[in-house]
């Protein structure tokens, strides 16, 4: 497949008096891994959101494997929102139900298997993200926060997505915690053939998972290109971001890995 | 894009073989699970089957699923498949559980067990009811020391809340029903002559019961529902354990300034819909039997001694203080999940009409040989 599995073409988006995106293009092609990073209040969860169709741009195309996301009937809509897999920043797990009933829920709603297919499912998902069948009975109260994202990251496979979008994964977890859910998240990645998008400003993150960084500032893509690459661009908003003491630490750590 | 097929082969000398090929992804095997699964377990039982599934072009975990659950949680003697798809099956049987036994038969004790089971969880509610009591009392006590401490913007911001904001709708549900009760009263007292008896009639009536019960149903749903929630969210969010940590005590800060504005508001509620309710029937009064407005106001008094005012003003008084301590009650029992909070609101505001329409029973035998007036 040549074509692009995200295709953003001159995208506007305005919240009232304030633009967002300004002539914004973005393509992620397949099996890659990109690291959408920008400052607080650039826009990136807003056009996350806008790629998974829950909000509309106020003027530009997004096409979620070639095809837009709205249009063309309920089943077309509801068959494409099946071929991609969302983590929501807090996991957004359903709280009245427990952990295996959130993982089971997108299969139990295809209405298409039985009740032991689906728990083979599930244990298979849960093996996935190195939780116990045990933990299949906790409510999503009862979780740390690292849990938290497992399930939610097995929920988002359930329905074996080709494309995974992940907001803030690592946000609230603590370092240990978040290098274990990067690893996961890479080895799962390439094991399933996923094409993986997530917004981080984790630089820890970004420089293990990403094939590509997109930085995005000043209403739209600043640069897009492998990090090694991203940091060399010359400009304000880059030289702050990635070249502050910390952050060149986090990106020595990782060639030193 | 091919879905997945089986081609079986019968071969005499060494069994079947059994021939996979296409796409084993759940988008491809979802709209035919169920007779893929047939298919491939009665070729799954023949233990001599060679399965080929080099012809799979793509196979992902639903649809290894289902040929792992056809060969009977094993992998067979004779396979051929890609390495990347025998990775696949790995994965499964590492995480192979056999499903959950069977929950225990029923026994004959489970009657008894759940009956016993409701009656201690009403006991529990009981005493978690006469603990928050007993906690604004101890509150009373700590202000009467420390004046200070009394959380005069709280009070004054659900007096402003369940109050003021709650007298366009209790007068215009008041005024309604004052309407209605005159207009059904006069249908009957004219048959027999008595149209007078109207000012007696809505005057005892409203004043003594309607007025304090019908402000007290509303506001149990209005802000009874309103407080669950409130307390219920902010459990949900921690801000209940952050306000703690602040060594800011939570009855003090939450529950008490409720039923303070309450105990205030609904005395002042009652009067307000009473009023309206007594205008509304006034108006009907005077357009179905031509009693006229002054004879009206100017009957009342004679017709209704003072003391159902004070008996309304009392009952306001105490449905307020109950409807706001069972909202409290039950929001503060809210557990951190959706289910939980909706199903603690409902219990609020069903528990507080129930106990308001008790007090009222209790109210009207305790009052009985009260502000009834003398026989004519």
């Amino acid at each position: 497949m040549s074509e692009s599995v995200i295709s953003v073409r001159d995208l506007y988006t305005r919240f009232g008096e304030v633009w967002v995106h300004q002539g914004l293009n973005f393509e992620v092609a397949a099996g890659e891994l990109v690291a959408l990073v920008g400052g607080s209040g650039s826009g990136k969860t807003t056009l996350l959101r806008q790629m998974i169709g829950l909000l509309t741009p106020t003027r530009g195309e997004i096409r979620i494997f070639g095809e837009p996301l709205f249009g063309g009937g309920v089943a077309r809509e509801r068959a494409l929102r099946r071929r991609f897999g969302v983590l929501f920043q807090h996991g957004a797990l359903f709280s009245a139900f427990s952990v295996f009933d959130n993982i089971a829920f997108p299969l139990r709603e295809l209405k298409r298997f039985d009740e032991g297919t689906i728990h083979d499912l599930v244990m298979l998902k849960l093996e996935m993200v190195e939780l116990l069948p045990r933990h299949g009975d906790l409510m999503p109260a009862e979780l740390s926060g690292g849990m938290v994202k497992r399930v939610a990251l097995a929920r988002a496979l359930a329905l074996e997505p080709e494309l995974l979008l992940l907001d803030e994964p690592t946000s609230g977890l603590d370092p240990d915690r978040s290098d274990a859910f990067v690893r996961l998240t890479r080895t799962l990645g390439r094991e399933l053939g996923l094409t993986v998008l997530l917004v981080t400003h984790d630089l820890d993150t970004l420089a293990a998972l990403a094939t590509r960084v997109a930085v995005l500032a000043e209403h739209r893509i600043l640069a897009y290109d492998s990090i090694d690459k991203v940091i060399r661009v010359d400009h304000p908003f880059i030289r702050n971001f990635f070249l502050s003491e910390r952050s060149s630490r986090a990106l020595q750590n990782t060639h030193h890995r | 894009m091919p879905g997945p097929l089986i081609q079986v082969e019968q071969h005499p000398e060494v069994g079947c073989n059994v021939g996979l090929s296409g796409r084993w992804t759940l988008a491809a095997i979802a709209d035919e699970a169920a007779t893929l699964g047939r298919q491939l377990a009665e070729h799954g039982r023949d233990e001599d089957a060679t399965w080929d599934c080099l012809g799979i072009e793509a196979l992902d975990s639903a649809g290894a699923m289902l040929l792992w659950r056809a060969w009977g949680r094993a992998l067979p003697e004779l396979l051929l498949a890609r390495p990347e798809h025998l990775r696949i099956f790995e994965r499964i049987d590492a995480a192979d559980h056999e499903p959950p036994p069977a929950p225990p038969p029923r026994s004959l004790l489970d009657p008894v067990i759940t009956v016993g089971a409701a009656a201690i969880g009403f006991w529990r509610q009981v005493v978690d009811f006469v603990a928050l009591l007993g906690q604004i009392v101890l509150d009373c006590l700590h202000l009467l020391r420390l004046p200070g401490d009394l959380p005069r913007r709280e009070i004054s911001a659900n007096l402003y809340k369940s109050g003021v904001r709650a007298m366009p709708v209790t007068a215009l549900v008041g005024f309604l029903i004052g309407i209605v009760l005159s207009y059904l009263s006069a249908l009957q007292l004219r048959n027999f002559g008595a149209d007078v008896f109207i000012v007696n009639i809505l005057g005892m009536g409203i004043i003594r019961e309607l007025g304090p019960v019908l402000v007290a149903l509303l506001v149990a749903g209005r802000s009874g529902s309103a407080m669950t929630a409130q307390l219920g969210v902010m459990r949900v969010t921690e801000e209940i354990d952050a306000l703690a940590t602040m060594g800011v005590s939570r009855s003090l800060r939450l529950v008490f300034p409720k039923v303070v504005a309450l105990a205030i508001a609904m005395p002042l509620l009652t009067l307000w819909t009473t009023a309206i309710a007594l205008v509304g029937g006034m108006v009907s009064a005077q357009l179905q039997l031509d009693i006229s407005y002054g004879f009206f106001l100017q009957t009342l008094p004679r017709a209704v001694p003072a003391a159902n005012l004070w008996i309304g003003l009392a009952k306001g008084l105490v449905f307020g203080i109950l409807i706001a301590l069972v909202a409290c009650h039950f929001g503060l029992r809210v557990r951190p999940n959706t289910e939980s909070l909706s199903a603690n609101t409902t219990a609020s505001v069903v528990t507080a009409i129930t106990l308001v329409i008790i007090a009222d029973a209790i109210f009207a035998v305790a009052t009985r040989g009260i502000g009834l007036p003398r026989a004519i």
